[in-house]
């Protein structure tokens, strides 16, 4: 396979001003991964400061309620700063200083990775930078103060949609500005190479825990691994120790917004097509002459246009399949789930409950699902009830 | 050489850049006229992507513009093809990898080829991807313009090496867009790529002044121009004919040194 390929997709389709950039990440990354002192350093921050290992949660009120297969939660909901976010940043923000980097630039959507940036800039001492589409920094009011809390600075995103791909442009561009101090902090499996690949390296730790924990809880592999999908970091974290055990399905849920025959929906893979675009090849929502559609979903997280290229591939050799999930199914489960067993989970998260909501009652009752709870609910109370006819603000 | 070569035989080029759409195809045409009568060597058609992540503000809205009056890769090679019956000039296309990707490689440089484009700029496609679409480009005599910028470094003489057409030299770092001042060291650049090949090279990005533009081509063998051509679109409108001539003319006159 060609450098930065998976399969036929992935690449490095970004201008020459960032060529020397990127190829320095590369080549940063590579020696650094073996380091011994920076995988101790890594490893201290996961332990000491973000909370790992989480939890391997035993849901057994939803698993009598739905009386199916078995269903644990993998709690990356409990990290610091709520979402799986911290186990990249912490990464990228660690090699940025390798590098010898004072500033660090992100894009967000919901806010979550934008909150985790600047929360490992503030750890780190750097510099932040967040660009959040105008419309998300609306929907997300109290992520923009916390990260301002934490030091960054955000800037509004007026082009385009005004949502997670304007942001990303807006970062690109930023950093074609200025290379030499900074880092752009991707926060999904997604981008040009070598970004899919770090974020997928960072983000592993999820499935690989869930391995262990269930080894020791029930001596053996799940049955299935459900994770929401926008980019697609969570879900290749939680898949990604699990390809090579055949017996394993990997489940990835996307936001199907309104639903997937409306135009306003956000699933890649059930509506797009091949194309290159924010530095990759693979799968984008577009029309026939290559213009990157306006998608919609209620979660500002999943409210992407395309797919990291590894799921790409994953789909086109069928060791992954992806389904998608409504708003209204993601809302009914993200209430579900906060009834049933206490737990608020991201709207994002809630996607994935959704499907297992679906799947459990259809399986045997010695089967065993585990959904990713990729991060906490509390930022989505007030948009869920709005979509309740709530009229709160936060 | 293919006819982008033409645009450097007569003393430094001036290339000029308009957005294919904005505000219509009508007006592009006839900008299109009005700049070849002005004295462009080269003009740049920008089809219209709906995230063009190297563009400065500028350009991004003439992108929005025309996508909105309804401006499609299909009309955009219509229109190229009723220009080229009284257009001489090389024409050259810059867009992004996806509209290409998308329309289909063969199919869109094969339409190139039918309508009279020379060549293409793709600001997303580095030397390390070029295989994306260079053989496409090879087969249909369609040049693929190599950018440099001022990160390329030692990245410089490879590129260089297989260039074809014309070398675009981005002189800041950043996205298009107009600047007061240009402070990267563009003769070592442009030092660089002659000691490696005979291809032109041109520079382009922050241009708007006559001084500017003679300055940039005294140091190189040509000055781009967009966003200060796409602001007076912006401001004229339909009627931008006149204003674009007049300061085409200016900058081509700057360019060679007449003042």
């Amino acid at each position: 396979m060609k450098k930065g390929r998976f399969g036929q997709y992935g690449g490095q389709y970004i201008p020459e001003t960032l060529m020397n950039a990127v190829q320095e990440v590369e080549s940063t990354y590579e020696f650094y991964k073996n380091d011994p002192q920076f995988v101790n350093e890594l490893n201290d921050l996961y332990k000491n400061y973000a909370g790992r290992p989480s939890l391997l949660y035993y849901a057994e009120k939803m698993t009598q309620d739905l009386s199916g297969a078995k269903i644990y939660l993998k709690r990356e909901d409990l990290n610091h700063t709520g979402s799986h976010k911290i186990n990249n940043v912490l990464g990228q923000v660690l090699l940025a200083k390798k590098m010898g980097k004072t500033r660090v630039i992100a894009e967000t959507g919901a806010g979550q990775h934008g909150v985790a940036t600047a929360t490992a800039a503030a750890l780190m001492g750097m510099e932040c930078d967040i660009f959040m589409g105008k419309e998300d920094t609306e929907r997300q009011v109290l992520n923009v103060f916390r990260m301002e809390l934490l030091g960054a600075k955000v800037h509004p995103v007026t082009s385009g949609t005004m949502t997670l791909k304007d942001a990303v442009n807006e970062t690109m561009r930023e950093w074609t500005k200025r290379v030499e101090d900074t880092l752009y902090v991707l926060g999904s499996v997604m981008g040009p190479h070598p970004f899919p690949t770090i974020v997928r390296d960072f983000q592993k730790i999820i499935g690989r825990e869930i391995k262990e924990q269930l080894q020791e809880k029930e001596g053996r592999l799940p049955d299935a691994v459900i994770a929401c999908v926008g980019g697609g970091s969570n879900a290749m974290g939680a898949f990604y120790e699990f390809i090579g055990d055949k017996s394993v399905e990997l489940i990835g849920c996307e936001a199907a917004g309104l639903g997937v025959d409306n135009p306003k929906n956000a699933a890649t893979i059930a509506n797009g097509s091949e194309g290159i675009f924010h530095g990759m090849k693979s799968l984008f929502c577009q029309d026939e002459y290559g213009q990157i559609a306006p998608v919609y979903s209620i979660s500002a997280g999943l409210d992407y246009p395309g797919i990291g290229p590894e799921h790409a591939m994953l789909n086109d050799t069928g060791r992954a399949r992806y389904v998608p999930v409504t708003d209204e199914e993601a809302v009914r489960a993200f209430e579900y789930l906060s009834r049933t067993e206490g737990i608020i989970p991201a709207v994002e998260s809630a996607h994935a409950v959704a499907y297992a909501m679906k799947a459990a009652p259809e399986m045997e009752k010695d089967k065993i699902i585990v959904i990713n709870i990729s991060g906490r609910g509390d930022k989505d109370v007030a948009a869920i009830a709005r979509y309740r006819g709530v009229d709160i603000y936060e | 050489m293919s006819r982008i070569g033409n645009a450097f035989n007569h003393g430094k080029a001036f290339i000029a850049f308009v957005t294919g759409g904005d505000p219509d195809l009508e007006t592009t045409e006839k900008l299109i006229y009005a700049m070849q009568e002005a004295g462009a060597d080269l003009i740049e058609i920008g089809v219209p992507f709906s995230d063009p992540i190297a563009e400065g503000i500028v350009i991004q809205e003439a992108n929005e513009r025309a996508l909105t009056a309804g401006c499609t890769t299909d009309k955009l090679f219509d229109m190229v093809a009723s220009v080229r019956k009284k257009v001489q000039v090389p024409l050259v296309f810059l867009t992004y990898i996806n509209p290409i990707y998308t329309y289909g490689k063969e199919k869109f440089m094969l339409k190139c080829r039918e309508t009279g484009i020379d060549g293409i700029i793709v600001p997303d496609l580095p030397y390390e991807e070029k295989e994306e679409l260079e053989p496409a480009c090879d087969k249909y005599g369609i040049d693929l313009i190599s950018l440099i910028a001022p990160t390329s470094r030692e990245r410089i003489k490879k590129i260089a090496e297989n260039a074809k057409g014309f070398i675009y030299c981005v002189s800041s770092m950043g996205v298009t867009g107009v600047r007061t001042e240009i402070k990267t060291d563009i003769e070592a650049m442009v030092r660089l790529v002659r000691e490696t090949t005979k291809v032109p090279c041109a520079v382009g990005f922050g241009i708007s002044t006559p001084e500017q533009a003679a300055k940039f081509a005294a140091l190189s063998d040509g000055a781009i121009v967009g966003s200060a051509i796409v602001k007076i679109v912006v401001r004229n409108g339909k009627d931008s004919e006149k204003a674009v001539y007049e300061y085409v003319k200016s900058m081509k006159e700057a360019v060679n040194g007449i003042n």
